[in-house]
């Protein structure tokens, strides 16, 4: 084998986002050496994309508020799939995490007296985000970056992993990769992988996301033979900008309609009265009146129905254009400018006036923006055991977007703050747990690391063959027009179809140029990942015969009850690998414990 | 390829070969034309600063033309060579040359050490750069981290000073309303007086030294509410600092013309009422 | 037909030079927008860093005609006439085209001293929002080193890296010292670390795409805090009779 560059660490953690810095910090604070690895540089993570804020029930504001409402507001927002361990976890932990970070230097907004403060956001039923502007995100990294620093972490950055390396016995015990800046070879053994890797929404054509959500923590683990579960929930923002083209994809925080913005389609009707669903309507404002009202003082109306759970508005806006009162690039009008003072809007939203002012030349406190629905998180991923994080395989772990189940169908806005404070860290201490208690050294097969190494030089040996580029457009094109917001049983087998063809001509690719920093040959590493979730969620989508949450089947509009005590759960037969088979069964969801369920009855 | 056995987690270098061209800069814009305007400016006003303060003559205007007018380059002025009435009282005998040497040290050296001034000179004078991303013209480079350079933090004591001449300029200023054998009454050399101290004022609060010992070097503001409500009032003028600084510079040198001319009765002080 | 040239710097540690792409300008575009094209088509191997695409990462910053700008926030609408000018920051090494080694940045990262509040009091930390804004101010910092590649200090002056921490980290330091729970005095290492080199020539400020006041609000206060420290002569007459212990910043490193 040729001989390269290796590290061998107690924990590694793939990914630097918020979920991946809080495991690393946690598994150096116990004295277990950690080795942080990311794909592009330290604290450019997609984390700080995040402004609306961490949902943690603190009280600060609405003393009503504790981690029981809290817990109630996810699972209702996902749809009750949720892994209610998680949520309940997540919901108990959020506030100690929170103020964690403020030890560790954050600085939130503040209350009159002194407290975090806490704003509003759709589906919580307090104000309880704690928020930076609309820059939490950026806020949550920052610290966690400069603890982590602080605490002398080993980072690899711009270090792109490949595939997991498993032991004889199936435990996953390493991983091999390459430094994007050298082109060279690098492989990891470990005691223990935390995978925090994020998201998949590249695959798609209008998406929030990075460059870097290519999904290679969800396939890494296929790949080693752990389960996925929910892959067809994915969460399309209701409003992300579709033009002008430089903004196409920036999402516009739900803080805007949390401050008075409101959705108004080509007729300039606030259509969102139009579209409560029962379950909602008891405590959603019936009048234009009664809704402006709320938001001055919270207690003379109900919510404003802009306020409902994100996929609500994004499949009534979906309405509204496929109705033919959409604007005129196919979006709808979300409209501040109207409503709030020039002023009022500068303060409360700063980074979005200047980022729409300074990219495109649009002016929020005079125009209304159009926007639609843009991809922008998935629910499922890994499924893991909700105290530990630990994936179906051993010695994995992962936490964060790329784990599924603390968000069930839907993810409430501000909870995924909140998920990567609390399951980073019980990921990181799950991973150490593992890593103490591993007898011997982890071993990997020299022999799959040659394999890999030279499957991923293969497009430099090609002398024909195609740019990788068309077929990353193409399969988000493909995405995008068959598994989008709304989807169909025929488009589903369709895109199944095409996506057999992708793959085939993905295998084909060829890259001139050498191997540092270069994007070409960087993204033919990435397609074989961006293809297999792209399969599984598709997969996901067509065996999920309901509509439910972030998966909305035109052929079955309503929820299926039979569906919501079910997880489809994705899996490779053993050794299936990269070009494995994949196998979607229904699985029961945990069983809720009662006192957990009396919390649903009683009309709370 | 070798094989690195935990080599350091990031290859680092410092140091290294640089991208781009090897060119001072890649700008296409007019970036010269800030230095040219600073350059000229600042070298008129030193060099009209240095004429007037050794020309010793024509900075006052008198009882004889019932005006009290004193150019500000030679308030106070404080020697025995002084025009009489130009100051109350005379305290120093044994400098013989122009008042005005004696004392100009203290707002020039408000103004040397002042931190937009420094930003003005360093650019345009010395280089160090010239424009952003121009490259700048000295082969090495230590800033103020040395002498001589390490002397501009002496720029909160010529603040202090500097306050004690708008002080003294201001009661010119309110002196400047006396018209000697008429009684009280403006004339246009008032108003360019009380122009004058005025901007000198704006330029002295708004100085970052001051805007410091008001209330910036604290950590917590809450716990100092009047010396925060002064680093409130002095931030937005603070804001403004560079155009203060021009203005006052430029009005100063004014004044002093202004005084001369009349002093030397090349024109009339107009009165208004 | 093709009515931008975007001129584009190709090369390595081994040289290079621009090399010129002609294209058809789209509404709305920004720099990052026609970079992608051209590696979509020409040029899949032209590297260049991006992220987010939306100013909030700071992973794309270059030097466009000459000035250094977020490619992700440059609009093409914006610049004038003629060729568009694209190189590599120039104060950091180069890796590949438009790609730099920015390590410096990460290495002077671990030089400042962490964050060490008080033990929070009973009922948890309070601070208000007036002693915050102030630090929030810096935090809004995206990383994108832009400030550091336009500072002579370091851009024309190699020698100087070592001893410089930059804009960037300056700002760091401001925040920390306006920190309402910071217990650390940092003046000494604010200083080590090249304070004094900075002229206040304000370009950092110029270049800022967060529009942080990083000359006025964090590297003159940080200077006047230095003052506050070492040019008091009450206070130096103090330190020199008692000899307070001094703090470099190898010290401060090894404390984390």
């Amino acid at each position: 084998m040729a001989e390269i560059e290796s590290h061998d660490y107690d924990v590694i953690v793939i990914g630097a986002g918020g979920a991946g810095l809080r495991a690393a910090i946690e598994s150096v604070s116990r004295g277990l050496r950690t080795a942080l690895i990311c794909k592009s540089l330290l604290g450019k993570a997609h984390t700080v994309m995040a402004e609306g804020g961490v949902a943690a029930a603190m009280g600060n504001v609405y003393e009503e508020d504790n981690w029981k409402v809290h817990f109630r507001d996810t699972m209702r927002g996902g749809k009750m799939l949720n892994n209610w361990r998680m949520a309940e976890l997540h919901a108990q932990e959020a506030p100690d995490r929170v103020l964690e970070l403020e030890a560790w230097g954050a600085l939130f907004d503040r209350t009159k007296d002194g407290k975090i403060l806490q704003r509003d956001f759709g589906g919580h039923r307090y104000a309880r985000l704690a928020h930076v502007g609309d820059r939490t995100g950026l806020e949550l990294i920052r610290t966690l970056q400069q603890r982590a620093v602080s605490m002398g972490i080993d980072v690899f950055m711009e270090c792109k992993i490949l595939r997991l390396l498993s032991d004889s016995e199936g435990r996953v015990s390493g991983a091999v990769g390459y430094w994007r800046p050298t082109g060279e070879f690098v492989s990891f053994t470990a005691k223990a992988v935390v995978l925090a890797s994020g998201g998949v929404g590249k695959s798609w054509k209008y998406t929030s996301n990075s460059w870097e959500s290519t999904g290679d923590g969800h396939a890494m683990a296929l790949w080693s033979g752990a389960d996925l579960i929910d892959m067809e929930a994915v969460q399309f923002h209701p409003t992300g900008m579709v033009w002008p083209l430089s903004v196409r994809g920036i999402l516009v925080t739900e803080g805007v309609r949390g401050d008075g913005g409101v959705l108004r389609n080509s007729e300039g009707e606030r259509f969102m009265f139009g579209y409560v669903a029962d379950m909602f309507r008891a405590e959603t404002a019936e009048s234009e009146e009664e809704a402006d009202r709320w938001y001055d003082d919270h207690t003379a109306g109900r919510r404003p129905p802009e306020l409902l759970p994100r996929d609500e508005v994004a499949r009534s806006i979906n309405s509204e254009v496929k109705g033919g009162r959409g604007s005129p690039h196919g979006g709808v009008f979300l409209d501040i400018a109207s409503r709030r003072s020039p002023e009022v809007i500068r303060r409360r939203l700063p980074s979005m006036y200047h980022q729409f002012m300074e990219l495109a030349g649009v002016d929020i406190t005079r125009e209304a923006m159009e926007v639609g629905p843009t991809c922008h998180y998935i629910m499922g991923g890994v499924r893991v055991d909700a105290d530990t994080g630990a994936a179906t395989v051993p010695g994995l772990f992962a936490a964060g977007e790329v784990a599924g189940g603390m968000h069930g169908s839907n993810r409430l806005g501000g909870n995924s703050l909140s998920d990567l404070l609390v399951f980073g860290r019980r990921a990181g201490m799950g991973a150490s747990d593992y890593a103490e208690g591993r007898l011997g050294d982890p071993s990997v097969d020299a022999a799959e690391i040659d394999t890999i190494i030279a499957d991923s030089l293969a497009p430099f040996t090609r002398e024909s063959g195609e740019n990788p580029y068309t077929i990353q457009s193409d399969l988000q094109e493909m995405m995008q027009a068959l598994v989008g917001i709304i989807r169909t049983g025929s488009e589903l087998d369709t895109a199944l179809e095409k996506l057999g063809e992708l793959r085939e001509r993905a295998e084909r690719t060829s890259i001139k140029g050498g191997r540092i920093y270069n994007p070409g040959w960087n993204l033919t590493t990435d397609l074989p990942s961006m293809l297999t979730v792209s399969r599984c969620v598709a997969l996901g989508a067509r065996d999920r015969k309901e509509s439910r949450g972030g998966h909305t089947r035109d052929d079955f509009p309503k929820a299926d009850p039979e569906f919501g005590k079910i997880n489809l759960v994705l899996r490779q037969p053993a050794g299936g690998g990269v070009e494995g088979d994949i196998k979607v069964s229904p699985e029961p969801l945990l069983e809720m414990p009662d006192e957990l369920k009396e919390l649903f009855e009683e009309g709370h | 390829m070798t094989t690195v056995e935990s080599a350091p987690a990031t290859p680092v270098i410092l140091g290294g070969t640089r991208g781009g061209p090897d060119k001072p800069t890649l700008r296409k814009d007019r970036w010269w034309v800030s230095p040219v305007v600073t350059v000229s400016v600042l070298t008129t006003f030193v060099v009209y600063a240095t004429w007037a303060a050794f020309s010793n003559r024509n900075y006052y205007v008198g009882a004889d033309m019932h005006r009290n007018l004193i150019s500000p380059f030679y308030s106070p002025c404080l020697t025995e060579s002084c025009v009489p009435g130009s100051h109350p009282a005379t305290v120093i005998t044994w400098w013989t040359i122009s008042p005005a040497l004696l004392i100009l040290i203290f707002p020039l050296g408000f103004r040397f050490t002042c931190y937009y001034y420094r930003r003005a000179y360093y650019r345009s004078f010395w280089w160090a750069p010239p424009a952003c991303a121009v490259a700048d013209a000295h082969v090495r480079y230590t800033g103020e981290s040395r002498f001589p350079l390490i002397v501009q933090n002496v720029h909160r004591y010529f603040f202090y000073f500097g306050l004690i001449f708008n002080v003294i300029l201001t009661i010119d200023a309110v002196r400047a309303f006396q018209q000697p054998g008429l009684g009280l009454g403006v004339t246009v050399g008032t108003i360019v007086l009380c122009l004058n101290a005025g901007l000198l004022w704006l330029y002295s609060l708004s100085c970052h030294a001051c805007r410091h010992l008001c209330g910036g070097g604290m950590r917590t503001f809450s716990e100092h509410p009047i010396r925060y409500r002064f680093w409130k009032f002095v931030t937005p003028l603070n804001a403004r600092h560079m155009q203060f600084a021009w203005m006052s510079l430029i009005v100063v040198g004014l004044t002093d013309l202004y005084v001369r001319l009349v002093a030397s009765g090349t024109i009339t002080d107009f009165k208004l009422f | 037909m093709a009515d931008i040239t975007m001129r584009v710097w190709r090369g390595d540690p081994g040289g290079g030079g621009f090399e010129d792409y002609e294209l058809q300008s789209q509404e709305g575009e920004v720099v990052l927008d026609v970079i992608h094209r051209i590696q979509a088509t020409d040029a899949p191997d032209l590297a260049c860093r991006w992220n987010c695409k939306a100013g909030k990462c700071g992973s794309c910053s270059a030097e466009v005609n000459g000035k250094p700008r977020l490619m992700c926030m440059t609009r093409m609408d914006q610049l004038p006439e003629g060729p568009v000018t694209v190189a590599p920051m120039r104060a950091f090494p180069i890796i590949r085209d438009l790609v730099t080694d920015v390590s410096f940045n990460f290495e002077m990262a671990k030089k400042v001293p962490a964050f060490d509040p008080a033990p929070p009091p009973e009922g948890g930390y309070r601070m208000q929002q007036i002693d915050i804004e102030r630090g929030q101010e810096f935090r809004k910092c995206i990383e994108c080193f832009m400030c550091q590649d336009v500072c002579h200090v370091i851009r024309d002056h190699e020698e100087n890296k070592p001893n410089y921490a930059g804009p960037r980290f300056f700002i760091r330091f401001a925040e920390l010292e306006m920190h309402p729970l910071d217990t650390n005095d940092r003046r000494e290492l604010a200083k080590e670390l090249g304070l004094g080199m900075c002229n206040i020539t304000k370009c950092c400020t110029e270049v800022c795409p967060e529009h942080i006041k990083i000359t006025d609000n964090a590297i003159i206060p940080m200077k006047e805090r230095v003052v506050d420290a070492q040019y008091d002569p009450v206070a130096w007459l103090g330190r020199k009779i008692l000899r307070r212990h001094k703090l470099t910043a190898e010290e401060a490193a090894d404390r984390g």
